[in-house]
């Protein structure tokens, strides 16, 4: 259980009806028109980003004492839902952001608090968290990026991280390191640094994806990179991966509330084509092969909505939530990819078609089982919670 | 300069409306509801008049169920003052609407009120006439561009064939058409502002107002739908088809 857990109080259901309403027309206005082609051409969407910043989504979890809108994890996840729905790649923009800001507003001193999180409530900085390694990402007690303590106190950063989000767009990164590689067990050894990009803390390479498109995934060299003992979060050592664990429940709900965007985007165009396609003289629709597919599919998006919903209630209540976490990111993110699946052999050779959205769901939703630790993994997390929370 | 903006709840633009099995009216159970468009445009203008320095306040006011509160803090996250609810439960119908807009614009003495020119429910398009009616004001009616200068204000109709440019004596009533402005959408940050602006409700009866219908509905159809397109021979089996199956000539 994390330290410094805030609970979050439910908002309002008609403060929350007003606010998706908005995030609906923020999508159908400065996201539909451009999600097509920017994706095509891998392009990063900066001026969704501005009208994001306007919008006020980079400060969504973020505390009001901050600038933030202090919204709790269920209104957010929600936006995240509808956001994905339209292109997941832009829920990433400020999914990975926010992940920075609660280990910050969490786990941050004071000064860390007042010099980062009013500037990233408004979107002024952005970035994302710098974990995954060449060799090392589900795994993360193996990475090596080495923080090493000088003379003056502060510090030096080695190393080379890869798969960042924001990385090329973002101007800071919440950095893992290693500060002492020789601890027994290896987390007492690691802390976390927010790191602002300069020429020792550079992107090497922007690397290309199936899907996921738009946003940009770099690959980033740390080279004798100073950074100042200020920005070690929290002010001790030692304690990195306990931060960054309480941010990865959050971030957990983040992609199953992916999934479930993905998920429902496949059903609703799969619903509404059904109608419209016709063979053997009537709509696919009233065939039964079809609907055994509609069926199947909206009874997977109504479930992961639920485990997500539980999820993000458990979050807000402070309470430890890393098997309903696993849980909602493992069956929604199964749900995106089985519908993706199913809404393209419905779709047939339109499904096929880069002119439609379904291959692009297809291509997309593969990651939300892979990111944010595999589904592998959720599965181990579930087991070992299952079994400690009920003892014999 | 305070500026009065009725705002009415509608079905949302983007949802298909279905009949009632029973045809008595139009299903509202589960239907996402939303501030009528040319409202939100008429939210918007005001937005901009005060953003230019020529209007002080501006007060969103809405006639409708409890649910109207949330069309009305919509408005108020946009950029509105403050709220007005004239809470009633039944049908409005648009003069029972004016007449309500009457009472309030006597005791809050603003000096414009811009209605949208329709709500996209009933399509009636009479609220704003109503009201300048029974107000005695000017009115400038499909509104694509307003200017206020001094105690006048130049308003641009979208009437056919063109554009008329008229210029009203303050105060005045406004209906603004669908190319005044674009509406900005609420930010997040001004949604969460706008739970601490004031809302006062009222009831029509506090207003003097009757609101009870004065029309009934009889029925409510679905359009009919339109069977699939006849390839012809030639033109003389068109006009044969035009005379004798459409009789249309």
């Amino acid at each position: 259980m994390p330290d410094n857990l805030s609970t979050r109080p439910p908002t309002d259901p008609a403060q929350q009806e007003l606010i998706l309403a908005a995030v609906d027309k923020f999508l159908e206005r400065d996201v539909v028109p451009h999600a097509h082609d920017l994706e095509a051409r891998d392009e990063y969407p900066f001026e969704i980003v501005e009208q994001m910043k306007k919008l006020g989504l980079f400060g969504a979890t973020i505390g009001e004492e901050w600038g933030g809108l202090g919204l709790d994890v269920s209104t957010y996840s929600k936006i995240v839902e509808r956001v994905s729905a339209v292109w997941m790649s832009v829920s990433g923009i400020f999914n990975s952001h926010l992940i920075m800001a609660a280990a910050v507003e969490r786990f941050g001193t004071e000064d860390q608090k007042r010099r980062y999180l009013p500037r990233f409530a408004t979107g002024e900085l952005r970035g994302g968290i710098a974990l995954t390694e060449p060799d090392a990402g589900t795994d993360l007690q193996g990475i090596r990026t080495r923080a090493e303590k000088t003379a003056d106190g502060d510090y030096i950063l080695n190393g080379s991280k890869t798969w960042i989000s924001n990385s090329i767009q973002g101007q800071i990164l919440a950095v893992l390191t290693k500060t002492d590689p020789s601890a027994e067990p290896a987390h007492r050894g690691m802390s976390l640094f927010l790191v602002e990009k300069n020429e020792q803390f550079r992107v090497t390479r922007k690397l290309e994806k199936l899907g996921y498109k738009g946003i940009d995934s770099g690959e980033l060299l740390l080279e004798d990179c100073h950074v100042s003992a200020d920005n070690l979060i929290g002010g001790e050592e030692g304690r990195g991966l306990q931060h960054i664990l309480g941010g990865l429940e959050l971030g957990r709900i983040n992609v199953a509330a992916r999934g479930v965007g993905v998920a429902r985007a496949c059903l609703d165009e799969s619903v509404r084509y059904a109608q419209i396609r016709k063979t053997f003289g009537k709509p696919i629709a009233e065939h039964q092969a079809i609907q055994l597919k509609l069926a199947d599919m909206a009874t997977q998006v109504e479930a992961a909505r639920l485990l997500v919903e539980s999820a993000a209630l458990a979050y807000d209540k402070g309470e430890r939530c890393d098997m309903e976490a696993g849980m909602a990111k493992l069956f929604a993110s199964e749900a995106a990819v089985n519908n993706s699946l199913e809404a393209m052999r419905l779709h047939g050779a339109y499904g096929y078609a880069k002119e439609f959205n379904i291959e692009r769901y297809y291509r997309d939703a593969p990651l939300l089982a892979i990111g944010e630790g595999t589904n592998e993994l959720q599965k181990l997390i579930i087991a070992r919670q299952l079994v400690k929370r009920n003892p014999v | 300069m305070k500026v009065l903006v009725p705002v009415k709840r509608v079905i949302d633009y983007n949802v298909k409306v279905r009949v009632k099995a029973d045809k008595s009216g139009v299903e509202l159970a589960n239907v996402k509801m939303s501030m009528n468009p040319f409202d939100e445009i008429s939210v918007e203008e005001a937005i901009r008049l005060k953003e230019a320095g020529k209007v002080d306040e501006i007060v969103a006011v809405s006639v409708g169920p409890q649910q109207c509160q949330e069309t009305i803090r919509t408005a108020l996250a946009m950029g509105a003052d403050r709220g007005i609810h004239v809470l009633h439960d039944g049908d409005t119908e648009p003069l029972a609407v004016a007449k309500m807009l009457k009472a309030l614009v006597d005791k809050e003495a603003p000096g414009l009120v811009i209605v949208g020119k329709q709500a996209i429910d009933d399509d009636c398009n009479q609220t704003g006439q109503m009201l300048s009616a029974l107000l005695g004001w000017s009115q400038g009616t499909f509104a694509s561009k307003l200017e206020v200068e001094g105690d006048a204000i130049h308003v641009t109709r979208e009437v056919d064939g063109g554009l008329q440019t008229v210029q009203l004596k303050m105060p005045a009533v406004v209906t603004s058409d669908l190319r005044l402005n674009e509406p900005r959408y609420a930010s997040l940050p001004n949604i969460m502002k706008a739970k601490k602006k004031p809302i006062d409700q009222v009831a029509p009866g506090d207003l003097g107002v009757d609101p009870a219908p004065r029309l009934e509905t009889l029925k409510v159809e679905e359009p009919a739908t339109r069977d699939a397109g006849q390839m012809v021979e030639d033109v003389a089996a068109l006009v044969e088809k035009l005379r004798n199956e459409a009789k249309v000539i």
